[in-house]
């Protein structure tokens, strides 16, 4: 081991003497495809614009695939420097405390000017801790937004319906006599669960959502939420609303082939899409109910954040540092934002963006944002849960077996809530 | 069984130490690692357990939906157990009659063997996808709204169709080679006292291969509890939602996934119990109506 280590510092010593003395860190992520591509473009942009450190992107799959790699490798001590944690598994990585090191505390140790009031209102208590220290820097921040085919819209005469009554009364049936699938959506537990309660402030889960402790029981059987999960089955059985089963892209693709009029997905599409439809399309905010609110309040981010791990040298969360900075620079931001639609995390991104004219180009773009800075209410911060990956699988295989007639709405959701509270109360027992 | 004296007594011992130092290391330590981790809470971080007692054990007998992947489970091992076995000695007796091209037939049929389970799960998301899937098509041309992904039993036909698909290979190979292993001799006896196929393939051969049939028995029931995980989990794409899910997959989705350790600990014990259980079954009751020539 010492020889093999030994051996490796002076082949490394070795290189260096061409090179300078480079830092090396590697950044975890789970971005395939066309984001991925982005990824690994800002990672080699961060390596040209200086020559102390370098970054190695590594795709590890999906969300929960790289935070599973990541608890693995930081039990055997093989951590990656940087790691992308999903919305769900943040309670997890924020609950280890001494697994990583809070990214407002890495860059004022390194020297970096950090200020939480840069960052836009909806991105910056998500990934913080009780005490509104940022722990991760949020990285690929989407909401959920409607997508529509706008010559859809165009052919059954209608508009972008801005409440749930208005779709059901109006442009569901208008889209559906124009022979379209008027509506589907792609994840609902994120977009007709957690961004329901926020879009109508109601509350989530006890302790602030779960912010402020862990003895956290759910609120999810609300009357409001089953009220529209009874309205999906019947816009179901009426020809409004498909349901592709609980994977993403299986409900996305009827809309990019045209055959769904509207689709419900997360802002970060917007750069897939682009790519790939021939027919214009433009998007809008979550429709609410107007029976439940009449102030609908914003939704919060889902997405991604960037943790720095610790256990590694001071050396390397220097070149930590160094590129969370890069990263939340309005230039990286405005590029990732305009080449994936993920919205800017800094209010000087999303300035630089707007007088880019980027939103005069692409009024879809802006729609993520703008729905984020929507007034805000108790309950639209978000929610801090644990084992949170397991219960969104509980609400799917319910919501599954709702829409596949196998069980009723009230048996679904007091399933989910009684699952989901054990889970929560074993998670608390893991923390004690 | 014959008794061997070696001359000095630590020559056998000797002789077994790799084969039992591996299955130390890869069996009986993480076996009784995960026997241990089954009595506790964990922070998925590994910063601290609490000692729970059986209470993982409770929480899975009282968990109506594990009791459901356990009846999946059992149901998803006996169909593709049978239809591959089934399917596959059709095949290898045909196969065996063919004179003329025996070798292309039988390459033919051998081949799918060489796909890794991952590919062989992403062909069958191909073949059976929602909007695109040939298969899907198919059906849906003869009047069958097929929808993987959505209807249950639709996902837990796509999961047996490329299990099974897949594993036929490897009993065909060893069906053919046990049917080329009886004795020419046996079969013309049989051919003069019975001119029946049927009564011939049932009375002289099937008892004949035997041996091999239960052989593969206890192979293709391992592979349906174990080896199916991989076409599992392309044919879910890893959000399990409302679509069966077998025990295996099950332990990957609370433990890997999930991070619940302990819980998912528990769940591969009890595992550990079914196989050993199915086991000793196996080598008890059905060994014994085997004869080995």
């Amino acid at each position: 081991m010492t020889y093999t280590k030994a051996a490796l510092g002076v082949a490394l010593g070795l290189l260096a003497g061409t090179a300078q003395a480079q830092t090396e860190i590697e950044w975890w992520h789970a971005m395939g495809g066309q984001l991925g591509e982005t990824v690994n473009q800002i990672a080699s942009d961060f390596n040209a614009s200086q020559s102390d450190y370098m970054i190695t992107p590594v795709f590890k799959g999906t969300y929960e695939e790289t935070l599973t790699a990541g608890i693995a490798a930081f039990r055997a001590g093989e951590q990656p420097n940087i790691i992308q944690v999903f919305d769900a598994g943040a309670a997890t990585v924020i609950g280890a405390v001494g697994a990583t090191i809070p990214v407002e505390q890495l860059l004022n140790e390194n020297g970096v000017d950090f200020d939480i009031n840069d960052y836009i209102a909806g991105v910056r208590y998500f990934y913080a801790d009780a005490d509104g220290q940022m722990i991760g820097m949020p990285f690929n921040s989407s909401t959920p937004i409607m997508y529509y085919n706008e010559a859809a819209l165009e052919a059954a005469g209608v508009t972008p319906p801005a409440t749930w009554e208005e779709f059901a009364e109006v442009t569901g049936p208008a889209l559906r006599d124009a022979g379209y699938i008027p509506l589907a959506q792609s994840h609902l537990p994120w977009i007709f669960t957690e961004n329901f309660f926020s879009r109508h402030n109601i509350q989530f889960a006890s302790n602030d959502n779960g912010y402020t402790g862990v003895d956290t029981e759910i609120m999810v059987d609300h009357p409001a939420i089953r009220a529209h999960f009874q309205a999906l089955t019947e816009w179901q059985e009426s020809g409004l609303f498909h349901w592709y089963g609980s994977g993403w892209s299986d409900n996305q693709q009827p809309f990019e082939d045209g055959d769904v009029a509207m689709w419900l997905g997360s802002s970060g599409s917007f750069g897939g899409i682009q790519d790939r439809v021939d027919f214009p399309f433009s998007a809008t905010f979550l429709p609410y109910w107007e029976a439940v609110t009449t102030e609908p309040t914003q939704t919060f981010i889902g997405g991604a954040a960037l943790f720095a791990m610790s256990g590694h040298s001071a050396e390397e969360n220097e070149a930590a540092a160094a590129f969370f900075e890069f990263m939340s620079s309005p230039d990286v931001q405005y590029m990732w934002h305009r080449e994936t639609g993920y919205v800017p995390i800094t209010t000087a991104a999303y300035e630089a963006a707007a007088a880019d004219g980027h939103y005069d180009r692409f009024p879809a773009a802006e729609v993520g944002i703008q729905q984020l800075t929507l007034p805000a209410g108790e309950f639209t911060r978000g929610y801090r849960m644990g084992f949170y990956v397991q219960i969104r699988d509980v609400m799917n295989r319910e919501y599954g077996r709702i829409l596949t007639g196998e069980t009723s709405v009230e048996d679904a959701f007091s399933n989910i809530q009684e699952e989901a509270n054990q889970l929560l109360d074993r998670f608390a027992r893991t923390q004690g | 069984m014959k008794r061997t004296a070696f001359s000095n007594p630590w020559l056998p011992i000797l002789l077994l130490v790799p084969q039992l130092s591996i299955i130390a290391v890869f069996f009986y330590w993480p076996a009784g690692y995960a026997i241990q981790s089954s009595f506790y809470l964990q922070d998925p971080f590994g910063f601290g357990s609490t000692f729970v007692g059986l209470e993982n054990y409770t929480d899975l007998a009282s968990s109506t939906n594990y009791l459901d992947s356990l009846k999946f489970t059992v149901l998803f091992t006996i169909i593709v157990t049978f239809l591959s076995l089934g399917i596959a000695l059709l095949l290898a007796v045909k196969a065996d009659k063919v004179l003329r091209g025996a070798r292309t037939y039988r390459t033919l049929l051998m081949w799918v063997y060489a796909i890794a389970p991952p590919v062989a799960g992403l062909m069958g998301v191909m073949l059976f996808d929602q909007s695109r899937g040939n298969l899907t098509q198919l059906f849906r041309s003869l009047g069958w709204d097929y929808t993987l992904g959505v209807n249950y039993w639709d996902t837990a036909i796509a999961m047996i169709s490329v299990s099974v698909w897949k594993q036929i290979p490897v009993n065909f190979i060893f069906f053919l080679s046990g049917l080329q292993a009886i004795p020419r001799s046996v079969r013309e006896a049989a051919l003069i006292d019975n001119p029946s196929g049927m009564r011939r393939f049932w009375d002289i051969t099937f008892p004949l291969l035997a041996p091999t049939g239960f052989f593969l028995l206890i192979i293709n029931i391992t592979y349906a509890l174990f080896d199916t995980f991989g076409i599992i989990d392309t044919i879910v794409k890893g959000e399990p939602g409302n679509n069966p899910m077998t025990l295996v997959y099950r332990v990957f989705v609370d433990g890997f996934r999930g991070g619940d350790l302990g819980g998912s600990s528990a769940q591969s014990v009890v595992l550990m119990v079914l196989v050993l259980v199915l086991t000793i079954v196996q080598f008890r009751f059905l060994e014994r109506r085997i004869h080995y020539t």
